[in-house]
């Protein structure tokens, strides 16, 4: 790897075992301060699992899971999250039958700044317009794209050092998936590192930093986005025909 | 007979009090989809609070209410803290029967420390009644209104307005979704099931004192009628829970006015069989609500069952056959008797329950309809009785499963809920069919067991009959097990969904786990009804349920040599010990959670 910056967040010789299964072998991943990584990989890779490790959703059998330094190994989920790590969820995962607005104030649970949050809530009207008109409707009601706004207006509402993403342009269509990645490069400029799960790997190596490939629960291949997306293993793997998700 | 408006405002006073309940019921099931069978304890712990508050300290009422709701809030939070958090990471079957147990310790304690007379708990108010148009209200259905008012607005503050209720709710309706937005879940339970106490605590206080009596059924019929009103809102709706309480009252209080007070909870069980046939989601829910759970795998603890050779069981069932050739005492052959009684209903329920995954509540009931049929074939009709209890057996398999049928789209929990309706509903029937059941007076003088012709009289007799009968029924099952069937049933238990692409018929799977369960359990029923010679509609009762159910999951579910030796031990371990008889429901709680915790695949594992 070229000469990224300190990694704010680290996963080192991850194994992790779902009953006698394991999942992962071995895992180290690093995402530097101020970059977007990604990881690719298809159906039962164990992308997920990766996510649900990072959160503490899922706890890894050994291995070491760092962030800013500080081990996030034992911590909750919430303690986690108070640490400065949001998430977008698979599926998005609104409170389906809470308004937009309790949605995305649900996002800033762990701040205590009631009027710098009201700010934050208006720049999430600046940044997705297309929510100011429904903020007051029940989130489930909304389309599948509109709910990935809220789900990342959500998720920017803690103010986070770092955003996790699971396949955040799973099952949108094309204009929001464009709208989607922009977004996120928005989103990075603004200094939130970015850690993205994805099965569309062309996609997600135009904008990330760096990139790692997952295969049933190894890494096979990592680097600098730009390199892997002349990889003719990458291509062979994923680019030809990146499976539906 | 009093006006009609007299009716309709008794029924919304009694679903104030029924939303109280139903209320904390709904707020703990959207946070843990569970459906805490607790909460009845809760409510009658509620209510002797109250008594000591009122006649042992004289507190002033305002005072006696905080007292209650602060004392119930805090069994609620040690519930919460050290009955259900460490079952978590356990497998989804843990917290139901977790509750289970808690609400028999609860129970037997209050009783133990009461003593089980009822007690009288004065309200505290003037007994004067206004006029309001044809009818009349009292200040006690004042108060009662208005502490249903009071606590749904501030339960609606609270949820709308402060933190902690932005927690509960999106908790409700996301709970991995909430971690990530930094909930802490285990506050959310704290709170729900804290708030689930308190209210549930005030309304067993309040009805008391609308009753001027309290006793220690109460628990279990608070928890039935709030299960009701409930489900009838929608399991986990708040409003719904409001709304299907208030639904529940006015039913019932129109049906005891129309057809007299014995009908009450009968019109209150079929209102929820009802809703859960056409309206499993509840009245209120809209359509889109995906089923609340699908069932997948770790409904019950997997295991690797202890592999007991044949010859060992042969000898084992040798000895216990050769055993009164020996000297034992009259009381050792009665204790097996009950053992071998015991076996046959845990039999049909460990079928039921651990090799099909329908967790039934209402076992006894299969016994109440053995037990009457066999009595009164051998009574009315002459038939010999020997025959009479076949004859139980096979009433119980048709009715019983007829009776579930309409439940076999259900799930989960909710198949609980049902069978312990039905149960409920069976034992009404009998209490209000006087014409062909006797009704409150019971069958009498029913003949002892006989067979060809001959008496079965002396213990040794009847012990033998009973533990050939069991046998058969055992190694029958046993068969079953390992046939193609059985195999058929365990895949509906893991995954219906699975199950049913693979072209099984759930219906045609459940009735015949149910016949085969009912056949068993009525014949049990049916020799206790020869044996005891006076039955009535208390004799099979929701302990006996529960004890099955204690025993099925001790053996490990599914299991058929454990369903025996988790028979023999429930029954005969007390004995031996000698154990006083009020202390033995409480013991039976107490193993009930020990297993949930420590052992929940069972002394000899699932199947």
């Amino acid at each position: 790897m070229t000469s990224a910056p300190e990694p704010l967040l680290a996963l080192s010789n991850v194994n992790t075992f779902y009953g006698q299964a394991q999942v992962h072998f071995d895992l180290s991943i690093t995402v530097a301060r101020g970059h977007i990584a990604c990881l690719l990989g298809g159906n039962a890779s164990g992308k997920s699992t990766t996510m649900k490790i990072i959160l503490g959703l899922v706890k890894p059998r050994s291995g070491e899971v760092t962030f800013d330094g500080a081990s996030l190994i034992g911590l909750s989920t919430p303690q986690i999250v108070r640490r400065g790590i949001a998430s977008v969820p698979e599926a998005r995962r609104l409170f389906a039958d809470m308004s937009v607005r309790e949605n995305i104030l649900m996002g800033a649970f762990v701040r205590n700044d009631r009027d710098a949050v009201a700010q934050d809530l208006d720049r999430m009207l600046t940044l997705f317009p297309k929510l100011g008109q429904r903020l007051s409707q029940r989130a489930g009601s909304l389309s599948g794209g509109e709910q990935q706004m809220v789900a990342m207006a959500r998720a920017l509402m803690s103010r986070p050092r770092m955003i996790v993403m699971d396949e955040p342009t799973m099952g949108l269509s094309p204009l929001y998936v464009d709208r989607v990645l922009e977004l996120i490069r928005t989103i990075n400029q603004e200094g939130v590192s970015v850690f993205m799960v994805e099965q569309n790997a062309s996609l997600a190596l135009e904008i990330a930093h760096e990139a790692y490939v997952l295969q049933t629960g190894r890494i096979v291949l990592s680097g600098p986005a730009r390199t892997l997306k002349d990889d003719p293993r990458v291509r062979d793997a994923y680019l030809g025909g990146s499976e539906a998700a | 007979m009093s006006s009609w408006l007299d009716y309709t405002i008794n029924g919304l006073i009694v679903g104030n009090v029924y939303a109280l309940v139903a209320v904390g019921l709904a707020l703990i099931f959207g946070v843990s989809r569970l459906i805490n069978f607790a909460q009845g304890s809760i409510y009658l712990v509620g209510a002797y609070i109250g008594w000591v508050a009122v006649v042992q300290l004289h507190t002033p009422l305002p005072l006696t209410i905080i007292v209650v709701a602060a004392t119930a809030a805090v069994v609620g939070l040690i519930l919460e803290r050290f009955g259900l958090r460490p079952l978590q990471n356990s497998v989804r079957i843990a917290p139901l029967l977790a509750t289970i147990g808690i609400s028999f310790v609860l129970d037997q304690l209050v009783m133990l420390t009461f003593s089980p007379n009822p007690r009288a708990l004065p309200s505290q108010l003037p007994d004067i009644r206004f006029q309001l148009g044809g009818g009349t209200i009292g200040p006690l259905d004042l108060l009662i209104a208005g502490v249903g008012i009071t606590s749904a607005l501030l339960l609606f503050v609270f949820l709308r307005y402060s933190k902690l209720g932005w927690a509960v709710r999106a908790a409700s309706q996301d709970r991995d979704a909430a971690m990530q937005m930094g909930v802490d879940v285990n506050r959310v339970n704290q709170a729900v099931f804290g708030i689930a106490a308190a209210l549930g605590g005030v309304s067993g206080m309040l009805v008391g004192m609308y009753y001027n009596q309290i006793d220690t059924a109460m628990s279990l019929q608070a928890t039935l009628k709030g299960v009701v009103a409930e489900v009838v809102g929608g399991a986990g709706n708040v409003p719904g829970a409001v709304i299907g309480s208030l639904l529940l009252g006015l039913v019932e209080s129109y049906g005891v006015a129309v057809f007299g007070t014995s009908y009450r909870n009968l019109f209150a069980f079929l209102l929820l069989v009802v809703v859960l046939v056409l309206r499993p989601n509840g009245l209120f829910a809209s359509a889109r609500q995906a089923p609340p759970e699908p069932l997948t795998g770790t409904f019950i603890a997997p295991s690797r069952p202890v592999r007991i050779p044949r010859w060992a069981l042969a000898v084992a069932a040798a000895a216990f056959a050769i055993l009164p050739l020996f000297p034992v005492s009259f009381y050792v052959l009665q204790t097996l008797i009950n053992a071998w009684l015991l076996g046959m209903l845990a039999l049909s329920l460990t079928l039921v329950a651990g090799t099909i995954g329908q967790v039934s509540l209402g076992h006894a009931a299969l016994l109440a309809i053995g037990a009457y049929t066999s009595a009164l074939l051998s009574l009315a009709l002459s038939v010999p009785v020997g025959l009479a209890v076949i004859g139980g057996g096979l009433m119980s398999a048709a009715l019983g499963t007829l009776l579930i049928s309409p439940s076999f789209r259900l799930r989960g929990h909710y198949v609980s809920i049902a069978t312990l309706a039905i149960g409920e509903i069976v034992s009404l029937v009998i209490l209000n069919w006087e014409s062909v059941t006797r009704g409150p007076i019971g069958i009498s003088g029913i003949p002892p067991l006989s067979l060809f012709g001959y008496d079965l009289i002396s213990p040794t007799s009847i012990y033998w009959f009973s533990l050939v009968v069991m046998v058969a029924l055992a190694l029958l099952q046993g068969r079953l097990l390992t046939s193609h069937l059985g195999r058929s049933f365990r895949a509906i238990r893991d995954d219906d969904i699975a199950a049913r692409a693979y072209g099984l018929s759930l219906n045609r799977y459940k009735s015949l786990a149910f016949i085969f369960g009912g056949f068993a359990a009525g014949v049990s029923g049916g020799i206790a009804a020869h044996l005891y010679s006076y039955i009535n509609h208390e004799t099979f009762n929701t302990q006996q349920s529960i004890l099955a159910l204690t025993v099925v999951i001790l053996g490990g579910l599914g299991n058929v040599v454990g369903a025996i030796v988790g028979s023999v031990a429930l029954v005969g371990l007390p004995e031996v010990f000698r154990i006083a008889a009020e202390y033995r429901i409480l013991i039976y709680g107490v193993v009930l959670l020990l297993l949930v915790r420590f052992r929940p695949q069972g002394l000899l594992g699932t199947i």
